[in-house]
């Protein structure tokens, strides 16, 4: 499979007040599209940090981040926006959908950058939601759903736009055991039927089971990788 | 663009923060109104209804009637000039009046304040249709009678219908009630010229009003006057008479500008204040969207129309709190002739609209900020936010 997401000694460092707080210290690693990668690692290991790179909330304190060609760590705030509503995907561990917008509204936010009718919206929004089974509620804000449902209105946002890339930041983390495996699930199924590139940070073990490959980070270094799919990843640690 | 669903929303979620703002902006742009209502009620008081057309002749140098004077002898020059307008008796409409101050205790003042008397001919009311007697009748040629403006037998004591006052040696007995709608001489009382000015000791008139038939008659008259050496006359259309009249609404001017810089100037800051809040507590939805990919400018113009709708409807309250205050009555001293100005507190639409306008600036001035602060935000550090 082709490369989608190249990262190349890519460092970030944070300044607090005057202290430098490191942390990716030089991650170089390919993402081929259409994997379904796992990001692991305790607390302060630099997996969210990477996360948010790859999706292009945040810039490297120095490296390259290639995606599909394009060096985004070079785009402009404005260029960067744009890129991102069109091409990532994302879905949060606590969702983050407006509590004022229902599941539609909140579904259609990102079709408001494009140039589709309003007709084109609705028939967009009524996929996604359907792909994520809520069709039934489409007319529901966010707090009368339970937790499950919240995240897979959420993921319906996130692929609304058809973008190619889906990042999820502890997608199950504040899901009971059920619904978490429902979400990974839909993951999966993300990932195997509509061949979306998933790229999800978890702490959770079985979470990572669902992934097609895994990620160790410590101290903001890669250390190890998953078992399966090894020939299908270039990745590795520079220390 | 970020749906207009959600700026209203959000503000019907925060629905008391939300009512206060409104209420809060609104009593500030209520007093702001009342103040450029007291304006507009005194400006129109002093110059409506005047007419462009008709001419004001005046002493040279004269300020206002009061201070002005124009001999009988001039009076019957100027009658005879070519281009006056003619009645149906074929006579010219011309307008001999003496304008004289009487001290009268008032309601809330017994020392009194000086009202207007306007000594008058039939030609006046001819000559001003608004003037119209509302109660009573029309006072007697060449008597002590007087009719009294509305808003005047108001304010003063001893001047309704039926009522007699002293003024000087002689009795004045009031017969009617009349209305000059917002003109100056909602402020006055009339009486017969020649009455008026036997019981002062006046042997000239204080101005005379000429109504031309048309303006190259205007100039005609106006240059004969002038270049006639007995009059040392000047002559003005009546609209800019009274418009030089309102220069000493000066002061009213700056008082009224004075205060609507310190009231913009709460509204902004009670904008801000309410946008800060409001951004601080969506720090991370705000966040979130900018990740789907809004740009800064498109979070800044949602947060901005939400502060400018804010203050509209804090304007629209405004209106509708100082929409009472267009029923008081009240006066003021005219610093030119140093009487009585009586005027309605006036709240048009012109002023409604002055305060809608103000309200909306004010609202999107103080959403800027906070607004610029929500749109720079690093989108990670606001994501992590509660």
């Amino acid at each position: 499979m082709e490369t989608l997401v190249q990262i190349e000694k890519v460092r970030k460092v944070y300044k607090r007040d005057e202290f430098e707080v490191p942390v990716l210290n030089g991650i170089t690693l390919d993402v081929p599209g259409g994997d379904f990668l796992a990001l692991m690692g305790p607390s302060g290991s630099g997996k969210t940090t990477l996360l948010n790179l790859i999706a292009g909330i945040d810039r490297p304190t120095s490296g390259r981040i290639i995606v599909e060609g394009k060096e985004i760590s070079r785009f402009s705030e404005t260029a960067l926006a744009s890129w991102r509503a069109r091409h990532v995907g994302f879905i949060f561990q606590l969702y983050n959908l407006i509590p004022v917008l229902n599941a539609f509204e909140n579904v259609e936010l990102p079709l408001l950058l494009t140039k589709l009718s309003k007709k084109q919206r609705r028939e967009h929004v009524n996929t996604a939601l359907n792909i994520v089974g809520l069709g039934d509620r489409m007319f529901h804000y966010p707090r009368q759903l339970s937790g499950g449902q919240e995240q897979r209105v959420a993921i319906a946002r996130a692929i609304v736009t058809d973008p190619m890339l889906l990042v999820a930041d502890e997608p199950t983390g504040d899901l009971d055991a059920r619904n978490a495996e429902e979400i990974l699930n839909l993951l999966q199924r993300l990932n195997d039927e509509f061949d979306k590139t998933i790229v999800m940070v978890t702490h959770d073990p079985k979470a990572a089971l669902h992934a097609r490959h895994t990620l160790h980070l410590e101290k903001g270094l890669l250390v190890e990788m998953a078992a399966e799919g090894m020939e299908t990843i270039s990745a590795r640690a520079e220390a | 663009m970020i749906p207009l669903k959600y700026n209203v929303q959000n503000l019907k979620a925060r629905g008391v923060s939300t009512l206060l703002s409104i209420l809060g902006i609104g009593i500030v742009i209520a007093v702001m109104l009342s103040m450029m209502a007291l304006y507009n009620g005194v400006k129109k008081a002093t110059t409506t209804a005047a007419s462009k057309d008709a001419m004001m002749v005046l002493r040279e140098g004269a300020q206002a009637e009061v201070s002005s004077w124009v001999t009988k002898e001039a009076y019957r020059i100027i009658r005879a000039l070519p281009g006056i307008q003619k009645d149906s008796k074929a006579q010219p409409l011309i307008s001999p009046e003496i304008v004289i101050a009487f001290k009268i205790p008032k309601k809330d003042n017994p020392k009194g304040s000086n009202v207007i008397v306007r000594g008058v001919t039939q030609n006046a009311f001819a000559m001003r249709p608004y003037v119209h007697l509302v109660q009573g009748r029309m006072f007697r040629p060449g008597s002590s009678e007087v009719i009294v403006a509305r808003r005047i037998r108001d304010r003063f004591l001893n001047i309704d219908l039926g009522d007699t006052f002293k003024f000087g040696p002689q009795q004045w007995n009031v017969v009617g009630v009349f209305d000059a709608g917002k003109s100056a001489f909602s402020s006055e009382m009339w009486a017969d010229v020649d009455y008026l000015g036997q019981a002062r000791k006046r042997t000239a008139y204080s101005s005379l009003l000429v109504r031309p038939v048309d303006r190259a008659a205007f100039e005609s008259i106006k240059a004969a006057i002038a270049n006639d050496n007995r009059l040392k006359l000047q002559v003005k259309s009546e609209s800019q008479y009274y418009d030089e009249q309102t220069n000493g609404l000066l002061g009213i001017v700056v008082l009224v500008f004075i205060v609507a810089l310190f009231m913009v100037a709460a509204a902004v800051l009670a904008t801000m204040n309410t946008m800060f809040a409001a951004v601080s507590s969506r720090k991370k939805e705000l966040a979130t969207m900018r990740a789907i990919g809004y740009k800064r400018r498109q979070i800044l113009l949602a947060m901005v129309i939400e502060s400018a709708f804010v203050a509209f409807l804090g304007g629209v309250a405004g209106i509708i709190l100082a929409l009472p205050v267009n029923f008081i009555s009240t006066g003021t001293i005219n610093w030119q002739t140093f009487s009585e100005v009586a005027f309605n507190f006036d709240v048009d639409r012109g002023v409604a609209l002055m305060g809608l306008i103000l309200a909306v600036v004010s609202g999107v001035i103080g959403g800027l900020i906070p607004a610029a602060t929500a749109a720079r935000m690093p989108i990670v550090q606001a994501l992590r936010e509660i």
